[in-house]
């Protein structure tokens, strides 16, 4: 796998910004606009598979490790499950959203259908926490198989 | 006009009627014969789940194990794809 021509690289150079911060917006903002967790984490992967395309496999093996993404997946999953557990201990109820009506972050209830970015209890940290996991598993699918091909490049040369 | 061209002719007949007496007898978009799931997570998400966005309180708050599943499905496919790749890089 080589590198693309200095054209395809520099536009990966200057969307790869925009992207990440639409994909983080669209995690961050899932329980106000429509989007959320799965969908915020393939436009942020989408951006990391361009950088991936434009640059080679080699490239972005330098600077990450397969085993990073591996661990950042598990993180998110156990997140999720961790959020849905501490629901039977605060709540009694497994997914219950214990977060709402009370004080602390995320604790809010819109006034009147009035967007806030500090409502929906347990949903941003469970959007979080998809997210994560979103950008780490599919990013690691792909990078994967393009650490693959260019191994069996190199044999073949 | 063989064996073969007429049972295709009477095979497709009997699909296409099919096809088109369920899209006649098909109930009207937009008006579901049970509405009071519906109605209820329209009228209480807001002050139950705090979230504006209807669809996300669902997937994450009603539905919350439709979403776990899902998760463990992407989980799955991944482990998956890392171990038979690994296997092979060597």
């Amino acid at each position: 796998m080589k590198e693309m021509s200095t054209i395809v690289k520099t536009i990966a150079n200057i969307s790869f910004p925009f992207i990440l911060i639409y994909g983080l917006y669209v995690i961050a903002h899932g329980h106000l606009t429509p989007g959320g967790g799965f969908q915020g984490g393939a436009v942020v992967a989408s951006g990391l598979v361009l950088i991936l395309v434009a640059y080679n496999a080699e490239w972005v093996s330098q600077r990450i490790k397969e085993s990073h993404l591996s661990i950042f997946e598990s993180i998110g999953a156990l997140c999720f499950i961790l959020i849905a557990f501490l629901g039977i201990w605060f709540g009694g109820a497994f997914f219950t959203n214990f977060l709402v009506g009370t004080e602390s972050l995320f604790g809010g209830i819109p006034i009147n259908g009035a967007a806030d970015i500090n409502t929906g209890g347990t949903l941003p940290l469970m959007n979080f926490a998809v997210g994560l996991k979103v950008i780490a598993g599919l990013f690691a699918i792909v990078y994967i198989m393009a650490h693959f091909i260019s191994k069996k490049e190199e044999k073949a040369a | 006009m063989n064996k073969r061209t007429i049972g295709a002719a009477a095979f497709l007949t009997v699909v296409s009627m099919f096809f088109i007496f369920s899209m006649i007898m098909i109930h009207p978009f937009g008006v579901p014969d049970e509405r009071a799931m519906d109605q209820y997570i329209i009228d209480e998400t807001v002050a139950e789940t705090g979230a504006n966005n209807g669809v996300t309180a669902v997937v994450f708050d009603y539905r919350g194990f439709d979403t776990l599943g899902e998760a463990t499905v992407l989980f799955t496919a991944v482990a998956g794809v890392i171990l038979v790749f690994r296997r092979l890089k060597q």
